[in-house]
């Protein structure tokens, strides 16, 4: 299974990024070998919009098959609904104790976009 | 001759000036309201008895519809598209963000397999009225909640014809697409201003983007309460036309919040922009010569 968390930096102690769209980057712990790796998401710093939307996309593209994160808009909720991806999000905790929440079956998916979208 | 009135900083008298420009002037005078998001020339208008409705139609933009049947599912929409309006998903359908088009028709363009169609949304509405002996006013609206400005505004331009004397813009405020959509190739800009310093900021600013569209341009204050202030400190060290300064009269406040313009309250008024509009004609055809 692949979970995918927002970072803020490569380090797993770091706190889940406030941000999803705009996050740096995503860390991605495989629990096949145990192992984690990122994908940069540097480029949304500059989008005007759809950045919640194009990370979605890098998620769904990344083999996830849930997403851990602070907030998650409609926007975003409905590419990842689509790709099949679940949404979890949890508070100020680090990466890698969202993860190990997660697999113990503690954190309940949404079922809907938990915050409005930015601006359009 | 198109006579764009812009400001810079919002709340200055853009559409004061307009409205009483277009009553003031003689002869056929076309008014343009391109503040699409909030529209505000035809309040002085629509309780008038000369005032008539001519003509309501709908704008709209052209957005992407996928056919499912011949789409394989290749993503080059997806990457093409700037504003990540559509989301290639593998093998399923990409999903389409209307909200965030631009309708530049891109995807639909580079779709190997012809699989996207344009079909119209609407976003707002044109609506054509005329006042006085033979004036027009436009009235360009952005449906609410929409944010794509510049096709109304476009559409509403569109009205204007050589055989208007004169067509007045009231643009909307500050210095982004929908001012420069507004105001660009329009014969002179003309920048009403207020004697404050965010008056003088934000004009500064508008002077900067009148260069960077190359248009003639020149200054009138609004409620001046001294002959001598920040705004023609500015004019003079810039060597900015300053063409009038409209004295702080609370009549004229009063008179607006009735929904009556500029000349009603102060009359005299009227010769002053009669000689101003005579002013820019004179300074746009020696600039032609």
């Amino acid at each position: 299974m692949i979970i995918a968390a927002a970072a803020a930096g490569a380090d797993p102690e770091l706190i889940v990024d406030s941000r999803f769209g705009r996050a740096p980057l995503f860390l991605v712990y495989d629990t096949e070998n145990e192992r984690y790796s990122q994908i940069e998401n540097t480029q949304q710093l500059e989008s005007a919009q759809g950045a919640g939307i194009q990370s979605a996309q890098h998620i769904a593209e990344s083999g996830a098959s849930v997403l851990i994160c602070r907030h998650c808009g409609p926007k975003a909720f409905k590419v990842l609904k689509a790709a099949g991806v679940a949404v979890c999000t949890v508070g100020n905790i680090p990466v890698s104790k969202s993860v190990a929440a997660y697999i113990e079956g503690n954190l309940e998916p949404l079922e809907e976009a938990d915050v409005e979208g930015h601006w359009i | 001759m198109v006579i764009s009135i812009a400001s810079g900083k919002g709340g200055t008298g853009k559409t004061s000036l307009s409205v009483a420009l277009a009553q003031a002037l003689s002869g056929r005078v076309m008014l343009i309201d391109c503040d699409v998001e909030e529209p505000n020339c035809h309040l002085f208008f629509t309780d008038r008895p000369d005032y008539r409705v001519l003509e309501e139609r709908a704008v709209s933009h052209p957005v992407p519809e996928i056919v499912s049947d011949l789409c394989t599912g290749c993503g080059a929409c997806s990457n093409f598209c700037r504003f990540n309006a559509i989301v290639a998903l593998g093998s399923s359908t990409p999903l389409v963000f209307t909200e965030l088009c631009h309708g530049c028709g891109g995807c639909a363009f580079i779709c190997p397999e012809h699989a996207i169609m344009e079909i119209a949304e609407p976003i707002g509405t044109i609506i054509r009225g005329s006042f006085g002996e033979d004036k027009t006013l436009v009235t360009g609206k952005l449906t609410v909640g929409g944010v794509l400005t510049p096709p109304i505004i476009k559409e509403a331009r569109k009205s204007h014809n050589s055989s208007y004397d004169l067509t007045l813009i009231d643009a909307p405020p500050g210095t982004s697409c929908s001012f420069v959509t507004s105001v660009r190739k329009s014969d002179y800009l003309l920048f009403v201003t207020e004697p404050t310093p965010f008056g003088l900021h934000d004009l500064q600013l508008a002077v900067e983007a009148a260069k960077d569209l190359a248009l003639p341009f020149g200054v009138v204050v609004n409620k001046a309460a001294e002959t001598e202030n920040c705004i023609t400190k500015y004019c003079r060290e810039a060597d900015i036309p300053l063409l009038l300064q409209i004295r702080e009269q609370r009549v004229i406040a009063e008179f607006y919040s009735q929904g009556k313009s500029m000349i009603e309250a102060s009359p005299g008024l009227k010769e002053e922009l009669i000689e101003l509009v005579s002013t820019i004609m004179k300074s746009v055809n020696r600039e032609a010569v």
